[in-house]
């Protein structure tokens, strides 16, 4: 076998793809976030920000295939893993206790991940592959969120998003091999906090909306 | 005069490992709260051989904690409630009177069940065959402080090193893998200059056993470490994974 085959198919291998795909989704949506919390300066920021982002449409579309080829990795090898994890242990406990070590966000880590998935894919459906002609994203955003479905829908989405990235970036550099007594607490730390932003950022915006439509 | 409890005991019966196994109880009565846990079952085993049945086969030997011989979950937890402690240091103080004790075996695909609570851990050796030495000439011994080892290093080789192999990690983990097993046996010759020659190999080689033997993949849960009665770092499987793409992209092993 090609020993780069190789090197990804173990155990390790395969949780460092986890690792850098899932950081890389780490890092596009802090930028996301960031992006869209131009609409609390109003309605033209908002365009505009898009209007600029569309303008470098050949990096835009490179970082949606780059996204998708990372979703399909993380996804698949994910479930790979789930079910490996599963059949390593055939005959489950009687009664089985945490001793401490685990977490909301761990222990639910392949089930947010395929809530997500679900809530990406009407996610897209609904600002992404839409007709834009005669329209514009600020009036399906606002459109969207005149209705409290939709509010509580994204509001529950994101905190799903939020629970899984509070395991999720600490444990994806634990399995790249960045544990250090000096960095490690921060990352720790910053992956709480990271995950609590991403979800009362992203949660804001739907309620902003509803309120001052 | 000592304290005395009465509990009730859960523990699972299988025969040998191909019978399926059950769950049978058995009623603890007027147990010193000074005895260990594994003297309890002594206890409880006298008079279950008085009634001339089959005791309940339990694996121990040292029972000083550190041969890591012993081990079964108690009530949920790998070597029961007490922080960093074997099942034979843990003492029935930390139980109340009248509570009811679930007492399981590790359970694991690659750790199969010979009786009762006795489990084969040899998948552990056949890690440790495939990869965890270092290759020397034997004869007299070396002189001493030929090879320089800074004292920070060696302390964390021997932090490493206190493995006992009692594979709480694997029964603890919910997904039994064995990551923490193999990242203390990878860390404590790592870190030493004479484990260096042979990291990479070691590596690949140990990880790839890990893999073939069954054991699940590591997602960081760190329930590992919170039942490990050496209090093994994380940060051993840190530095496993961190040999692990060493040797992967930067060593010619293939």
């Amino acid at each position: 076998m090609n020993w780069f085959i190789r090197a990804f198919s173990s155990s390790i291998g395969k949780k460092q793809i986890m690792a850098v795909t899932g950081l890389a989704f780490c890092l596009f949506v802090t930028f996301h976030l960031l992006g869209n919390l131009t609409v609390y300066a109003g309605r033209d920021s908002f365009l505009s920000y898009v209007k600029h982002l569309h303008s470098w449409q050949w990096l835009v579309t490179a970082a949606e295939w780059i996204l998708l080829f990372f979703a399909v990795l993380h996804i698949s090898i994910g479930l790979l893993l789930f079910f490996e994890n599963l059949r390593a242990r055939p005959v489950r406990y009687a009664v089985k206790k945490s001793a401490g070590g685990r977490t909301i966000g761990s222990a639910t880590e392949p089930y947010t991940g395929l809530l997500i998935l679900g809530f990406i894919v009407v996610h897209l459906l609904k600002f992404r592959f839409v007709d834009k002609t005669g329209t514009n994203d600020f009036v399906i955003l606002s459109h969207t969120f005149s209705h409290w479905g939709w509010v509580l829908f994204y509001i529950v989405g994101v905190i799903i998003v939020a629970v899984h990235i509070s395991h999720g970036l600490w444990s994806g550099f634990q399995t790249l091999g960045v544990n250090h007594p000096k960095y490690m607490p921060f990352i720790r730390r910053f992956g709480t906090v990271l995950s609590f932003v991403i979800g009362a950022g992203f949660a804001s915006i739907p309620v902003l909306i509803i309120f001052t439509r | 005069m000592s304290k005395t409890i009465n509990l009730t005991l859960k523990v699972w019966r299988q025969k040998g490992p191909e019978d399926k196994g059950h769950f049978e109880t058995y009623e603890a009565k007027d147990i010193s709260t000074d005895l260990s846990f594994l003297e309890m079952l002594d206890l409880v085993n006298e008079k279950i051989t008085l009634e001339g049945k089959d005791p309940i086969a339990f694996d121990n030997d040292c029972r000083e904690g550190i041969c890591g011989m012993c081990g079964a979950m108690v009530n949920g937890i790998a070597h029961g409630p007490q922080k960093a402690t074997t099942l034979c240091q843990l003492h029935m103080r930390h139980f109340e009177d009248g509570e009811i004790v679930v007492i399981e075996p590790w359970r694991a695909r690659p750790f199969k069940i010979i009786k009762d609570l006795v489990v084969d851990r040899s998948p552990f050796d056949k890690i440790i065959q495939s990869g965890g030495y270092i290759s020397v000439n034997t004869g007299s011994a070396p002189e001493a402080n030929t090879i320089p080892v800074p004292a920070q290093k060696a302390e964390l080789a021997m932090d490493a090193a206190a493995c006992i192999g009692c594979g709480a990690c694997v029964a603890a983990c919910p997904n039994a893998s064995a990551m923490l097993f193999v990242g203390a046996k990878i860390s404590h010759l790592a870190l030493l200059p004479q484990g260096r020659p042979e990291a990479a190999k070691r590596a690949l080689s140990m990880l790839r056993k890990m893999d073939e033997l069954g054991f699940g993949n590591c997602s960081n849960e760190t329930e590992c470490e919170a039942v490990c009665p050496k209090e093994i770092s994380i940060t051993n499987i840190a530095r496993f994974n961190r040999e692990y793409l060493k040797a992967s992209f930067g060593s010619s092993e293939k």
